[in-house]
């Protein structure tokens, strides 16, 4: 993964001073609440419901062990001990000091960590898929161009201070895994006519409030204007975009009052100024970013393995896991892991120091030392022989790390709710922790078969409550929590929003919704049909149907 | 003690007597403050007017010394306005909702003018930076280039990497403790005005 030069290392340290005497400034009056919020954001740090939360970067979810560790160290000395992966690859703790900020941030910058930017209204992390570099269908490993805009995004001084927050995701695989469409800007990567590199550009993305698929404002760019190209898309967004209503600011909402075509005809304008400038990025500077992605000391391996597969033969349960938690891997010999974050009746994307400490011997033990957070909310070693499976599953297993629910109805993507945050409305934990209780045998899930399910505590959507198959959005309704339910939600190259299925429910009824909407889905589908693809031929109809009419019955 | 802020040209900055008079409108009837979505809304958006007629005409001008004038008011009135342009006594106070194209619009050489001012009304307008940086990019401006209005030390350093060279800290704060913000970090990863990104500025091995 990458690392750090005297540079960035520096940078790093310099935003720990500037944070420590912004904090302490606030501390000692010298700042309002109002001229500190953004201050802190930029660093991370939200004010919630029980105490502040503070948002750790983890650029394009590449982490290694050591830093992993020092996670696991911070949580417990500052934190109760454990940490949440949020939907943007990030790590969140609950519970700790403001007090105590500055000096967090002072340790996460002896390993390279920081949290810049991960949250405000400025450019936050980049997000990308988790298989980057590893998976079979790749076309191109976009994490070097990914750090080079983590670099450029770092700081920008014409960016700081926008009129909202602002999400950049790249892919550059066939099947999209990062959601480029529901994203400020979008960059697929691709291979053009000639073999070069070139992005597809989305804009105005997003979900939220007002849930809006991005739109193509560019087929084709060569790589080397990707940040010129981004520069002139966020400054006319920089001018233009709304700042007299916060639930109208975000560059979706512009792109959609200009129309494509004129917002695009903008971007082009200031685009001709900046195309072929400083911004312009140098073979010399990929190939140096790069260098740091290059692919890992693979063993040349054999393609199959006799143990593992007398394991899988044997082992109904490690066959279970090797089904769900096992992917594939473009190297041969090799398989990428994902240790679920969700098991039955636990907060979804929740780790505990004693886990993560866990996760990064098992890196060390068998993944080069590297682990992968993904925004379905788990951890990723991406690079296990096929002949260390079985013991890592055992020792994922000792750690609660092991469920194998991967892709399944369980595998929950949540934001931390009411619980946790002050922004929600509802509860979403205890909703996924229910469900989960209530699809608790693993033949029956597995029987349901690839399913998505989201959960957002509010209209913020966090839990991307909208691109899930099924998806649950906490609402406030004269001060008591209600879920409305959307199906058909999707994410991926053929991303859909879903569509709400009718008036919302209350807490308890939620596992009882889903499970109906499972009745129909299993009454209806056709031989090897997902959940998704039924709702896609049929419509919400029958859901809703049997949905509703099950409560009419029931009252 | 003055709350000005000047760059010199080999980028040292000091504090140094403002001897710019801005002249400001008086208030409008009722405008304020516009409530919407239930909140206090501040921000002016981009193409809005800034001043009414009425308060353009019922502003008043000292009759001498450096004047730094809204660009509505130098619109309207211009006439009684251009002997001081030529004799170098006035500068553009721009509002962060209205357009570098404007400003330019509204000069042959925007050079003529010894200082542009932008206006923030909230330092979490980030549109000042764009202006900036457009006005000393793209419309080739290189006389002073002032941020004022609710202008704190957190946001000088991204001022001044968007072009500004002199910034007149709010009234009650410290100019003297925001110097050391200027350079709160000393090597920025992208470019700014005046410099290039960092692959082009420095070798990294």
């Amino acid at each position: 993964m990458y690392k750090y030069d005297p540079i960035d290392q520096q940078i790093v340290n310099e935003r720990v001073a500037q944070y420590r005497d912004q904090t302490r400034r606030y501390l000692a009056g010298e700042l309002s609440d109002e001229e500190f919020r953004p201050l802190r954001l930029q660093n991370g740090l939200y004010i919630q419901r029980h105490a502040p939360m503070l948002r750790i970067a983890v650029p394009y979810g590449l982490i290694s062990s050591k830093q992993l560790r020092k996670l696991g160290d911070i949580a417990q000395k500052y934190d109760r001990g454990y940490g949440h992966f949020s939907t943007r690859q990030n790590l969140q703790l609950n519970w700790p000091k403001l007090e105590d900020t500055p000096e967090i941030l002072a340790e996460l910058a002896t390993v390279e960590m920081h949290a810049i930017q991960t949250s405000g209204n400025c450019i936050r992390n980049i997000t990308t898929d988790q298989f980057a570099g590893i998976a079979p269908d790749e076309i191109i490993d976009p994490r070097a161009i990914a750090e080079i805009m983590r670099q450029w995004s770092t700081f920008h001084p014409e960016f700081a201070l926008l009129p909202r927050k602002f999400k950049i995701a790249v892919s550059g695989t066939e099947k999209d895994r990062a959601i480029v469409q529901a994203h400020d800007i979008g960059l697929e990567f691709y291979k053009d006519a000639h073999g070069h590199m070139a992005i597809k550009v989305w804009v105005g993305g997003g979900l939220g409030r007002t849930p809006i698929l991005g739109t193509v404002i560019r087929e084709h760019l060569e790589w080397q204007h990707v940040l010129s190209y981004c520069e002139a898309v966020i400054r006319v967004y920089n001018i233009h975009g709304r700042r007299d209503n916060a639930y109208k600011a975000r560059i979706k909402i512009l792109v959609k009052a200009l129309g494509i075509e004129t917002f695009k005809q903008q971007v082009e304008e200031e685009w001709s100024h900046l195309k072929d400038g400083p911004l312009t990025i140098t073979q010399n500077e990929l190939d140096r970013v790069a260098k740091y992605f290059e692919p890992m000391p693979y063993k040349t391996l054999p393609a199959h393995n006799a143990s593992f597969d007398a394991a899988v033969a044997a082992n109904p349960a490690f066959a279970a896991w090797v089904k769900r938690c096992v992917q594939p891997h473009r190297v041969p010999g090799y398989r990428a892991v994902t240790l679920s974050l969700k098991p039955h009746g636990k907060a979804p994307g929740d780790i505990t120091s004693e886990q993560m400490h866990v996760v990064a011997d098992l890196a060390d033990a068998y993944s080069f030392g590297e682990l992968r957070s993904s925004h379905e909310q788990n951890l990723i070693l991406a690079d296990v022989e096929l002949s260390d499976l079985f013991a890592v599953w055992e020792k994922a297993r000792a750690a609660g790390l092991a469920t194998p629910n991967i892709g399944l109805l369980t595998d929950i993507i949540c934001c931390p709710g009411g619980d946790f945050c002050s922004l929600a409305n509802a509860k979403s934990i205890p909703i996924a922790e229910a469900i989960q209780m209530q699809f608790d045998n693993l033949d029956y899930l597995h029987e349901i078969g690839d399913l998505e399910l989201n959960i957002s505590g509010c209209m913020n959507a966090c839990g991307h409550h909208h691109v899930g198959h099924i998806g649950i959005l906490g609402v406030d309704k004269d001060g008591s929590e209600w879920y409305q339910v959307t199906v058909g939600g999707k994410q991926g190259n053929d991303a859909s929003i879903g569509t709400v299925i009718g008036p919302s429910f209350s807490a308890e009824e939620m596992p009882g919704v889903v499970q109906r909407l499972i009745e129909v889905y299993v009454r209806e589908r056709h031989e090897e049909e997902r959940f998704i693809d039924t709702v896609r031929r049929l419509g919400v109809a029958p859901f809703k149907a049997h949905v509703y009419a099950e409560k009419e019955t029931a009252s | 003690m003055s709350q000005l802020i000047q760059l010199a040209a080999d980028g040292t900055a000091s504090i140094v007597a403002d001897t710019w008079v801005r002249v400001i409108p008086p208030a409008a009837g009722e405008e304020s403050v516009r409530k919407q979505a239930g909140k206090v809304v501040l921000f002016k958006l981009t193409g809005e007017q800034t001043f009414t007629a009425e308060q353009i005409a019922n502003t008043q001008i000292p009759a001498s010394g450096h004047i730094l004038v809204p660009l509505a008011i130098w619109e309207a009135r211009k006439a009684e306005l251009q002997s001081r342009l030529d004799r170098g006594e006035l500068g553009i106070v721009l509002a962060t909702n209205e357009t570098a194209e404007a400003l330019q619009a509204a000069f042959a050489d925007l050079n003529t003018l010894p200082l542009i001012a932008i206006f923030v009304e909230r330092f979490a307008d980030g549109r000042i930076f764009t202006l900036g940086n457009w006005l000393r990019t793209r419309f080739g401006y290189r006389n002073e280039l002032r941020a004022i209005g609710d202008v704190l030390r957190d946001q000088l350093f991204f001022h001044k990497r968007a072009g500004f060279n002199s910034f007149l800290i709010r009234a009650d704060r410290s100019a003297e403790d925001a110097l050391a913000s200027l350079n709160d970090f000393s090597q920025p990863y992208q470019g700014g005005v005046a410099d290039v990104p960092v692959w082009r500025r420095i070798h990294r091995a």
